[in-house]
């Protein structure tokens, strides 16, 4: 793409002329995609606004037509055109204080009416002395009119005298690339970013003090590369500007909202927030838009070679939550409105519902380990615990079986007298393990009932009984993995299936159970830790162990693996190549050099995948510190080895610029505690001799007579 | 002596005067630019010429030598505390210690522990709680439940749960039933009944028993391989679990989900008890380190409305474990192994900043636990299940004031005394003459008679006691050692005869009709003809012993008698309340003295009404009826009620000898209370004649000497 297309509504006149788009502009429903959408012209759509109604929108074609459209009812609810020759040139607005709509064509017209007006040539008009680059409408302020050349004025001061002066305030060649207004303390703060010459600079204005500061965008070491999106959310202190740059990569730049000095030109540096979330080189639009403080939503291609697609990234846990595809291509244009994201589709406008959810590491786990079909519902990761273990089979929440009420109603009539899962266990209790393996694939083959996952953790206790009663000849090895890469098996549901694997030394049963297991108690995780270490090589080799998290070992099926991994690509803070803060590249890379290294991998491959399902189980430090005291001593230079893997990473994390001046002002207060610290300790030790001396010079013994006079 | 007191009268007004006139022209002096010592001449001679025979008087009156049996060899070591139970409609708390005593604390009355219920060697006490009505519950583990009869101050009943040990119990928010849970993992409930409790349901039984009430894997913490235990949990009205554990963590749980919403790491030692305030806005938890901390629920900002539980303050009044904690809505309360029971006031719920809002520290019980025989310099210890007798020494040499005294002969333990049976000794007296011992147990009386040989002494019990003296409250002997006066805790009061190595039963004052209170604390005239009785809260009563009825009633007061004492030759009662009142009544009059009339018009010193323990023992001299000597834990004091009652700008308490101050700056600082802290902490004081004191210490560090050793934790970790 070689025109950047900012996010809401720059006007480019060009683009803007002549071509009638009424025509396309329509009502269409996609049933497979169960979203409303609307037709658009080739150019893409000048904006999408929020009305003063929830669930309206205010559409702007680039061309002369706004649109009122209904989105639940899928339907529009006014159409208002300027005339022929005319063109709209910034998106049309709701002012929240009034309920009238606003938009401005060729430049300089403002045109204010409301939904009971037919033709927008008879409603009020105001001819301004300077060219609009937009208005701004959100709810608790007045409309602001952003000028080309960067001044504000609100919309009532200018409605009062449409030809006032307009200064300008940004210099000749600069020009106005993106722009959005904020609510900060209840008062309106506007950003604007500008581009001259392939440089960014950032204004921000605030309307309660009336002071404008600009700031310089730096870029780092890329100096050259271009911007194609920003987007924006903001705090109490600072605005966090996101930029989606021609390398891919998603940066972040933080702008305080009130500058420490108005006057100077400053500047500000950005850091990577998210690593190649879409392909680099690729021509097609790309689109950039916050969702919450831990969610963006991405638009364009992912591969240079793919098809455009909308991918919404956990920032905070640099993890893909979703992603879908739009094979009929997109105009690079996203807009984000009370959990809607509204974008182009083909010619259509597309609106696709997504609410963020509460960002957890659980959920982000869980969507990195199943997001193998972007589109499945994915089964959810949490333990009932009302229906776990002591309440046994059959036995339903009673809201969920109210809920299904209406569905076992209907299947009641096919159901089998005895439940598949009762006969299941009743297998369990006598059968020949073949048997129960057959058994257990017919019943995993049906289809999964809501409480499917407390079921599974019966059958999984059941096994465990019985191999418990029948030890060592009864251990159904098959059967218990097909259990655990059910994925609704967790640790609380199977307490003793870790335990017997413990016993049995399975270290395949349990790569699996540190890879799907949320909850896992962190002595567990060490004893498994601690088996991990101590068994030895020969045994290791025999065995089967999953070498997925070492894939990348052999450098030659590296890249296919790449491909079919993109959307759990795991991002990280380096920006270089030999991505240090993925130790699974470490592990590949270190055996190849054996010879040469001197600080190697101390582990064969087999053992590094175990201790990598160690290291990616959800375990908290504070309980698991306690543990690793534990270990026995031979095994501490492996552990020393991982935790200078560790540490390397935090000297990563500690490098970046940001952490400077917390780290400088961490030491000092170290330094003067511990100075503290040692005085009173010097002091404790005087006083305890003083009181011993006390205690001597009082003790009298158990009885004396003594002379008292009292005055 | 009248005339010494009139005396005494007219120059303290003077002397006043004086001390005014004096600060006048100190400021005029101040103003002009020279110094008040500029002028000494003239302002000595002024007061010289106040008080002409004044300077005799002081001389003769002066409150003189005593030597001092300092005894430390009472070797008393109170029971650990196991529960604490605060009821707010009464303000008092209950406390059980681990040998099965409970007592209860008045905290209105200054915290006085105005009831108590002796122990019990098969009753250990797991759990104490309050029912509606100021009803009290206790369980152990010995599977039952007792309710306490607070009036009569005995055991109610008690009620088998058949659940073997009991280690927890609660009641309903209401007070109406009450929750127990059973060492077999079974959960009980009980109707409480206007006179029972009645056994309605059991809960389902659970696995272990019901102390663990939650275990969750992730509690693991510290030192591993041991099990984490829950020790202590609290539920909220919001559905709140909060659970206090072995691994040192306070957890906060949704009980609707069952999981973890917060926790908070609080110590590396076992957190063992919690409470929660009624508002429900803050709680308290005690560890096995002493530390107590405070959390409470405050808003996240400072105008939001969300909130959350922080950790607020920790208190480190205890050496060892935090064993129980109650939070009262102004105090946090707490009790452990170091047998403190510590009441720390909330400063910010305090309204007003009198002597409530400062720490407490109650370790010694409130009441006598050593009885003397002044004729034959015995003493009496009083221990749980055992009493011993005691003869002090005695030294012919002299000294001056703070000399130690070589001893001609040190003292002997004469003998030990040891009760058959599980029952704790409620009450034990020696008589005066040293040949009579009577204690008694909660279901039986004992009374041995002592014969001394040379140096041998042989004792024999005296059997048949009446069928009615089965148990007493309070046990004395006359003054001559012929009558013996026994407080049952029926209410009424025996009077027997004691002849040789037998009695006879004279006659029994029954209580009053209508009242079933118990008289804890007795005392008689030296001539033997007025005994006095007091309950906790009516009125005290005098009898007649002559005649054998009710001579008259002092009226009720609103603080509780803490030590009775009826004063030789005058027969006034002095009374001794919670508040630190003393009062002085007119036996033969029937009405408070003009001395007491004086004080209660002038008030104490407020030094004096600060005192934190109460008076627990009340003497006089016997060749000077103007003094009266009484005790608390931390002082004693002899009151001359000769000399002026100190002012509130006087100085109460003046430890230091007038070396260097004059004679008439000594005399104008002179007032009626001599007070010594020498010795403290003070169980006993009293006078042996009247020349010869007798002084029963109890160090702090002979009683932490006999406890466990704490965990040891570093102050300053580096």
């Amino acid at each position: 793409m070689a025109e950047p297309v900012p996010e809401t509504g720059e006007t480019l006149e060009e683009d803007r002329r002549g071509e009638e788009h009424e025509s396309s502009l329509g009502l269409r429903t996609v049933p497979e995609q169960t979203s409303p959408v609307l037709g658009a012209g080739p150019d893409g759509l000048l904006g999408v606004e929020h009305s003063d109604k929830t669930d309206q929108f205010l559409v702007t074609d680039s061309g002369r037509t706004v649109i009122l459209y209904k989105l639940s009812d899928q339907k529009t609810l006014g159409s208002w055109s300027v005339k022929q020759g005319q063109i709209i040139t910034c998106p049309a607005v709701c002012n929240f204080q009034t309920g009238e709509y606003i938009v401005v064509h060729d430049n300089k017209v403002l045109r204010i009416w409301n939904s009971e007006d037919v033709n927008l040539d008879k409603v009020f008009k105001a001819t301004l002395s300077a060219e609009v680059c937009r208005i701004h409408s959100i709810q608790g302020t007045e409309p602001l009119v952003l000028f080309k050349e960067g001044a504000v004025r609100g919309l009532e001061a200018l409605l009062a005298e449409p030809q006032q002066k307009i200064e300008t305030v940004i210099s000749d060649e600069e020009v106005i690339k993106w722009t959005k207004l904020f609510i900060v303390f209840r008062h309106p703060v506007l950003i604007f970013i500008t581009e001259k010459h392939g440089n960014y600079f950032a204004y921000v204005q605030t309307f309660h003090s009336r002071v404008l500061s600009k700031y310089t965008l730096l870029l780092g070491h890329e100096e050259k590369t271009l911007i194609q999106s920003f987007t924006a959310s903001v705090d109490r202190k600072f605005i966090s500007l996101m930029s989606l740059s021609s390398d891919g990569s998603v940066y972040e730049t933080l702008i305080p909202i009130r500058p420490t000095d108005p006057e100077k030109n400053q500047r500000v540096v950005r850091s990577l927030l998210l690593k190649a979330v879409v392909s680099g080189n690729a021509r097609n639009a790309v689109a950039l838009t916050v969702l919450d403080q831990d969610h963006v939503a991405v638009l364009g291609s992912p591969l240079p070679a793919s098809k455009e697609s909308l991918s919404i990234w956990n920032i905070k846990f640099q993890t893909l939550q979703t992603s879908k595809e739009l094979p009929q291509g997109t105009s690079g244009q996203l807009w984000y409105y009370g959990e809607n994201l509204f974008m182009l589709h083909g010619k259509f406008l597309t609106v696709i519902p997504y609410k963020c959810e509460v960002s957890s590491l659980a959920g982000a786990l869980g969507k990195l380990k199943h997001s193998q079909d972007p589109g499945t519902h994915v089964e959810p990761h949490f333990v009932n615990w009302e229906a776990s273990q002591g309440c046994g089979l059959g036995c339903q929440n009673s809201e969920q079986s109210r809920r299904l009420l209406r569905r076992r109603k209907i299947e009641v009539n096919l159901q089998p007298e005895v439940p598949p899962s009762k006969q299941l266990l009743l297998t369990i209790k006598k059968d020949s393990e073949k048997h129960i393996e057959v058994e257990l694939r017919k019943f995993l083959a049906m289809t999964q009932t809501p409480d499917f996952h407390a079921i599974t953790g019966d059958i999984v206790t059941g096994l465990l009984e019985r191999c418990k009663a029948e030890e060592p000849s009864f251990y159904p090895r098959n059967c218990l993995i097909q259990l655990i890469q059910t994925h609704v098996l967790s640790y609380s549901l199977c307490p003793g299936l870790m335990e017997v694997a413990l016993q049995k030394t399975d270290v395949h049963l349990l790569q699996l159970c540190l890879q799907q297991f949320p909850d896992i108690p962190e002595s567990v995780t060490c004893t498994c830790l601690k088996l991990f270490l101590s068994i030895g090589d020969d045994c290791l080799q025999e065995t089967d162990v999953n070498m997925e998290s070492v894939f990348d070992y052999s450098g030659t099926v590296q890249d296919e693996k790449m491909e079919e991994q993109t959307k759990i690509l795991q991002n990280g803070f380096n920006p270089k190549e030999d991505n240090c803060s993925n130790c699974d590249q470490e592990l590949k890379e270190k055996p190849q050099d054996t010879t040469k290294e001197t600080t190697s991998c101390p582990v064969i491959p087999k053992r590094a995948a175990l201790l990598n399902a160690i290291l990616h189980s959800a375990y908290s430090e504070t309980f698991l510190l306690p543990h690793l005291k534990d270990i026995p001593a031979q095994h501490i230079t492996i552990m020393d080895w991982i935790c200078l893997l560790l540490d390397a990473n935090f000297t990563v994390v500690v490098m970046i610029p940001e952490a400077k001046r917390l780290l400088i002002n961490l030491y000092k207060f170290v330094k003067s505690q511990i100075s503290v610290y040692s005085e009173l300790n010097k002091i404790e030790v005087s006083f305890r001799e003083l009181q011993k001396l006390n205690q001597e010079k009082n003790n009298r013994g158990l009885y004396s007579i003594e002379v008292l006079e009292l005055f | 002596m009248a005339a010494a007191e009139r005396g005494a009268a007219r120059p303290t007004g003077d002397n006043r005067t004086s001390r005014r006139r004096r600060r006048r022209r100190e400021h005029c002096l101040r103003t002009s630019g020279l110094e008040p010592g500029a002028l000494p001449g003239q302002s000595m001679r002024a007061r010289a010429h106040v008080w002409p025979g004044r300077r005799e008087a002081g001389a003769a009156r002066g409150m003189g030598e005593f030597k001092v049996h300092r005894v430390r060899f009472f070797n008393y070591v109170p029971s650990g505390i196991r529960c604490v139970a605060y009821n707010n409609q009464s303000n008092r708390l209950a406390v059980s210690r681990t040998d099965g005593t409970v007592e209860i604390y008045n905290l209105s009355a200054n915290y006085f522990q105005e009831k108590f219920f002796p122990g019990h060697e098969s009753r250990a006490t797991e759990a104490l709680c309050w029912a509606a009505g100021q009803r009290l519950f206790s369980a152990g583990l010995n599977g039952e439940i007792i309710e306490y009869d607070l009036q009569a101050l005995n055991i109610k009943y008690a009620v088998d749960a058949f659940g073997g040990p009991i280690w927890s119990m609660t009641t309903n928010p209401s007070g109406s039933q009450l929750l127990v849970g059973c060492e077999d993992g079974s959960v009980k409930l009980f109707q409480i009944t206007p006179d029972k409790i009645q056994f309605e349901r059991n809960f389902d039984r659970q696995k272990r028993s019901t102390i663990h009430k939650m275990i969750v894997d992730r509690q693991y913490m510290g030192v591993s391989k041991r099990k984490c235990i829950v020790w202590a949990v609290a539920f909220l009205s919001d559905g709140t679990v909060i659970s206090a554990d072995s691994a040192g963590k306070v957890q906060f749980w949704d009980s609707a989900t069952g999981t973890l919403v917060k926790s908070h790491l609080i110590t590396n030692a076992d957190v063992q008890s919690i409470a929660v305030a009624d508002q429900e806005d803050s709680f308290v938890v005690g560890t096995a380190e002493g530390t107590v901390f405070h959390f409470q629920l405050v808003p996240v900002t400072s105008n939001s409305n969300e909130k959350q539980w922080v950790r607020t303050k920790p208190f480190q009044h205890h050496t060892h474990d935090v064993r129980a904690v109650a939070h009262s809505p102004t105090a946090l309360i707490s009790g452990g192994t170091d047998t403190h029971l510590v009441i720390r006031p909330l400063m910010e719920k305090v309204e007003v900043k009198n002597y409530d809002a400062a720490l407490r520290k109650i370790t010694f019980p409130h009441r006598r636990l050593i009885s003397c025989s002044k004729k034959r310099q015995l003493l009496l210890f009083q221990f749980a299940h055992h009493l011993e007798l005691w003869r002090l020494g005695s030294t012919v040499a002299t000294g001056k004031n703070g000399d130690t005294l070589p001893l001609s002969k040190n003292a002997d333990h004469l003998l030990h005394l040891k009760t058959k049976g599980p029952e704790n000794i409620i009450c034990s007296s020696i008589s005066p003459c040293g040949s009579w011992i009577a204690y008694s147990t909660a279901s039986r009386f004992f009374l041995c008679r002592l014969n001394y040989e040379h140096d041998n002494i042989s004792l024999k019990r005296v059997s048949k006691m009446p069928a009615f003296l089965r148990s007493a409250l309070q046990i004395l002997f006359s003054e001559d050692s012929t009558k013996l006066f026994v407080a049952s805790n029926q209410g009424s009061l025996h009077v027997m005869q004691l002849v040789e190595g037998s009695f006879k039963h004279l006659h029994a004052f029954q209580p009053l009709s209508g009242t079933v209170e118990a008289m804890c604390l007795l005392a008689v005239s030296p001539d033997g003809n007025w005994l006095a009785a007091s309950g906790t809260s009516a009125g005290v009563h005098v009898y007649n012993v002559k005649q054998l009825k009710l001579h008259c009633t002092v009226p009720a007061y609103n603080f509780p008698v803490t030590a009775l004492a009826i004063a030789p030759s005058t027969n006034n009662l002095v009374i001794a309340h919670s508040d630190q009142q003393v009062f002085e009544y007119s036996i033969p009059d029937k009405q408070y003295t003009e001395w007491s009339r004086a004080v209660q018009k002038q008030g104490f010193h407020h030094l004096w009404l600060q005192r934190d323990t109460p008076i627990t023992h009340i003497s006089f001299h016997p060749k000077r009826p103007m003094h009266i000597l009484l005790h608390d834990a931390y002082m004693f004091c002899i009151i001359d009620k000769s000399l002026p009652l100190p002012s509130d700008k006087t100085l109460l308490y003046n430890p230091l000898p007038p070396m260097n101050e004059s004679d008439v700056v000594r005399r104008r600082t002179a007032h009626a209370f001599k007070i010594s802290k020498i010795y403290k902490p003070l169980l006993f004081l009293d006078l042996l004649d009247e020349r010869t004191l007798v002084a029963v210490e109890r160090p702090l560090d002979d009683i932490i000497a006999q406890l466990p050793p704490p965990i040891k934790k570093k102050k300053f970790g580096t």
